[in-house]
């Protein structure tokens, strides 16, 4: 009971136990001793001591005891915490290690392509897919520009990815989506689209287009 | 806070849970039911995890555990730590019912919290049982057929739990989605459930005090005996991510359903259950497999009624620590049984698919360049892993060499490198040969993969390329003709044919005339496993 007081403001704390240590002085206390057999807390203190001096000492300790087990309680918890949430941060937002794929895919022929003319090109190519290769078809649209090598173009419009298609009469890509319209070169006309037509890399051998990875195109529309 | 409390009351709700009024003796022995929780909540945590990288069917499941342990980033700590997590969340739970047997703290009016203890403790082994499966290696597959098996043969209901479990007939697609389902779907809020019921009524009767503890002065939960419970979850925490780091979990090959030569064992806690059913043959058998165990949870259950004595100290409850010792004995001795009786695998030759296995397509030659590179200690001066040493990083140089110049170089080091301090290789032309070959293979990509090369294979590319293999039978596209290709091997042939073929070909294929070899021991099982070990599809040879 006395050393609950020290712990419990409630009960009136240490005011209260300094008024009342003039009456406690000398005497023992026998549940120091069961107190103590719990805790061996302070090492040096024997049961049996002075009440007034044990309390004393106790109510110091006890003060400090509870701060140091609310202490060790965040902390231990604190370090689980993190020990679990970066591994599984990691686990889930650092790509896993890639697997290499051939670079260059064989789109189509290229040699009787009409200058200023897209054509959808339809081709297979292998994708890393988690676990699993792969091995769908993908289109381009490629078109020989006057004074340009051939150049092809991502299929999904550059605003929220729908497929696009060439207009012939109009003589633009049209997106169905939101009406993203881009010229032939790529770039944006008209509508919500935020950068010009994502190109992949090309390069031609043997009148065969080979397409490489597909890069976003940095300009701003 | 206030704000908040008045309107939810959880400030409120959580003093109430943390000023708990428990008995003065109160201690360390009670905080295996506070770890037992952490666990399930990590299993839970680690398990949705998994699930986020995993397909549940038999197509799919291996494969995508595969990548987990080989691609994704953390994949193997956190499969780490749902593996160990399982076995340890057995471990504590059985503490704490030990513990709670101990100290009699099951008595009236606590018979309800014991028994729901128990359940869960069967619902912590139902986890064992359906997760087992969930990999779909040679291991998942053969323990959940005697598993299954077991089911049906129950008294009455045996076609009916294993028509349940799926299991009739054969293991497959059913098997699988109703093991998962059972694992992810249903185990997950049971548990929550009864755990909430078992908090419900420890917190309605009390901790269970000790004699004496009536006359003093009860503790508060929080923060003594909260600051020990956080210390005990820490300590098991520390241990379990240790063994999650430390201690690979292997990964078998793809689960084969013709593959007689495995020999199945469920996982450790199990053994003594795989053990009893040795006892009993013929008609008895359902006596191990069935009447036993279930008369064994009955038994737990119906504990606090047969023990309806006073509470008594802990030191003087004899019986029950003679119960424990001898459910001790009885299990450690079933146990050792049965790992005893266990052929021994050699794990010099087990491949662990958890890990690259990019070295399973190099040909033989390459691989033999391995054997000569850790044979001269190559690495001691040359790391194949970014690490600084004397030599060069061979994974990273930025030109490559010619077979050529590097044989020149290994012969006389200094001639090709002027100031080099390589002593020379005293290798004859041939293993000089597939030392270049290996070294040409070598990517920063697939160097760390090809460096841990499993040692039998490395020992029996050696003992290939030492018996001239190559010269009739090809292997992952490199060898002449002559013999069958040895691509597949494992699909046409056992492994005991194999061995005897060896000794005696003409016996086993007529017209053979391939000469017959001696083996030791030790060179056979390399040489069979690592033949049995290759793709089955003779595939490209590169390692790109």
């Amino acid at each position: 009971m006395l050393i609950d007081y020290t712990s419990h403001r409630r009960f009136g704390g240490r005011s209260r136990l300094r008024a009342e240590l003039p009456a406690l002085q000398n005497q023992t206390d026998p549940l120091t001793d069961v107190f103590k057999t719990f805790t061996k807390w302070p090492p040096g203190a024997a049961p049996g001591r002075p009440i007034v001096k044990e309390m004393r000492a106790t109510g110091e300790s006890e003060v400090t005891r509870r701060k140091f087990y609310i202490g060790m309680i965040y902390g231990l918890w604190s370090l689980i915490a993190t020990a679990l949430s970066i591994p599984a941060a990691i686990y889930l937002l650092i790509p896993p290690k890639l697997r290499k794929m051939p670079e260059w895919v064989q789109a189509g022929t290229v040699s009787n392509l009409e200058a200023g003319v897209p054509v959808e090109m339809v081709f297979r190519q292998n994708r890393v897919d988690g676990w699993k290769v792969q091995s769908e078809r993908t289109t381009a649209w490629v078109v020989k520009l006057p004074d340009a090598p051939v150049v092809a173009y991502g299929p999904q419009c550059t605003h929220l990815g729908c497929a696009y298609h060439w207009d012939e009469s109009r003589h633009y890509f049209l997106c169905p989506c939101h009406t993203s319209i881009f010229n032939i070169g790529g770039a944006v006309v008209s509508g919500p689209a935020p950068r010009p037509l994502d190109r992949y890399e090309t390069k031609v051998e043997n009148g065969q287009l080979l397409l490489g990875p597909l890069r976003t195109s940095k300009e701003k529309a | 806070m206030s704000w908040l409390d008045h309107r939810t009351g959880i400030e409120t709700a959580i003093r109430n849970f943390l000023y708990e009024d428990i008995p003065a003796s109160s201690g360390w022995h009670q905080v295996f039911g506070s770890i037992a929780v952490f666990l399930f909540m990590v299993q839970a945590f680690t398990g949705a995890l998994l699930a986020f990288n995993y397909a549940p069917t038999p197509g799919d499941a291996y494969n995508s555990l595969r990548y987990i342990l080989t691609e994704v980033t953390a994949g193997h700590l956190i499969r780490g730590l749902h593996h160990w997590g399982a076995s340890m969340l057995i471990v504590v739970v059985v503490l704490h019912l030990t513990q709670v047997f101990l100290y009699g703290a099951y008595k009236k009016p606590r018979e309800a919290t014991w028994m729901v203890g128990v359940i869960l403790l069967l619902l912590t082994m139902a986890y064992g049982l359906t997760g087992y499966l969930l990999p779909w290696d040679n291991r998942a597959y053969w323990g959940t057929v005697v598993a299954t098996q077991i089911a049906s043969h129950i008294p009455f209901a045996g076609t009916y739990m294993s028509r349940l479990l799926g299991g009739e007939g054969a293991i497959g697609v059913v098997t699988f989605a109703r093991f998962y389902g059972l694992h992810v779907l249903l185990l997950p809020p049971a548990t929550g459930l009864l755990i909430a019921v078992h908090i419900y009524l420890v917190r309605k009767h009390g901790v269970a005090p000790a004699p004496g503890d009536a006359v003093k002065v009860t503790k508060k939960f929080y923060p003594r005996q909260a600051f020990k419970d956080t210390v005990a979850i820490f300590g098991a925490f520390v241990v379990l991510f240790a063994m999650a780091t430390a201690v690979r979990v292997p990964l078998e090959r793809l689960a084969d359903p013709t593959d007689t030569a495995y020999v199945p064992r469920p996982d450790w806690y199990f053994l003594f259950l795989f053990e009893t059913l040795k006892f009993f043959d013929g008609p008895l058998a359902v006596v191990g497999s069935v009447v036993l165990p279930s008369l064994a949870v009955l038994a737990l259950l119906l504990v606090p009624f047969v023990d309806r004595g006073q509470v008594m100290r802990v030191t003087r409850r004899t019986v029950a620590f003679g119960v424990v010792v001898l459910a001790l004995l009885g299990w450690t001795g079933l146990t050792v049984g049965a790992i005893a009786t266990t052929p021994k695998r050699d794990n010099a030759v087990a491949i662990d698919y958890g890990a690259p296995t990019d070295w399973i397509r190099l040909s033989p030659q390459e691989m033999a360049g391995i054997g000569y590179f850790r044979q001269e200690n190559c690495a001691s001066c040359h790391s194949l892993e970014g690490k600084p040493r004397i030599g060069p990083d061979l994974a990273n140089v930025p030109i490559k060499k010619t077979a050529a110049w590097m044989i020149a170089h290994f012969k006389h080091p200094a001639a090709m490198v002027p100031g080099s301090s390589m002593p020379a290789i005293q290798l004859s032309d041939a293993q000089l040969n597939a030392l270049a070959a290996f070294l040409l293979k070598l990517t920063p990509h697939n160097a760390e993969a090809l460096a841990n090369a499993p040692g039998f294979a490395v020992q029996a590319a050696l003992l290939f390329q030492g018996k001239n293999c190559g010269s009739c039978h090809e292997v992952n596209g490199v060898g002449m003709k002559i013999g069958p290709p040895l691509n597949g091997l494992a699909r046409r042939r056992t492994k005991t044919w194999v061995v005897q073929h060896f000794g005696n070909p003409e016996a086993l294929s007529p017209g053979s005339f391939m000469p017959p070899y001696q083996f030791s021991q030790r060179d056979m099982d390399n040489l069979v496993a690592y033949l049995f070990s290759l793709p089955d599809l003779p595939g490209p040879s590169a390692t790109e």
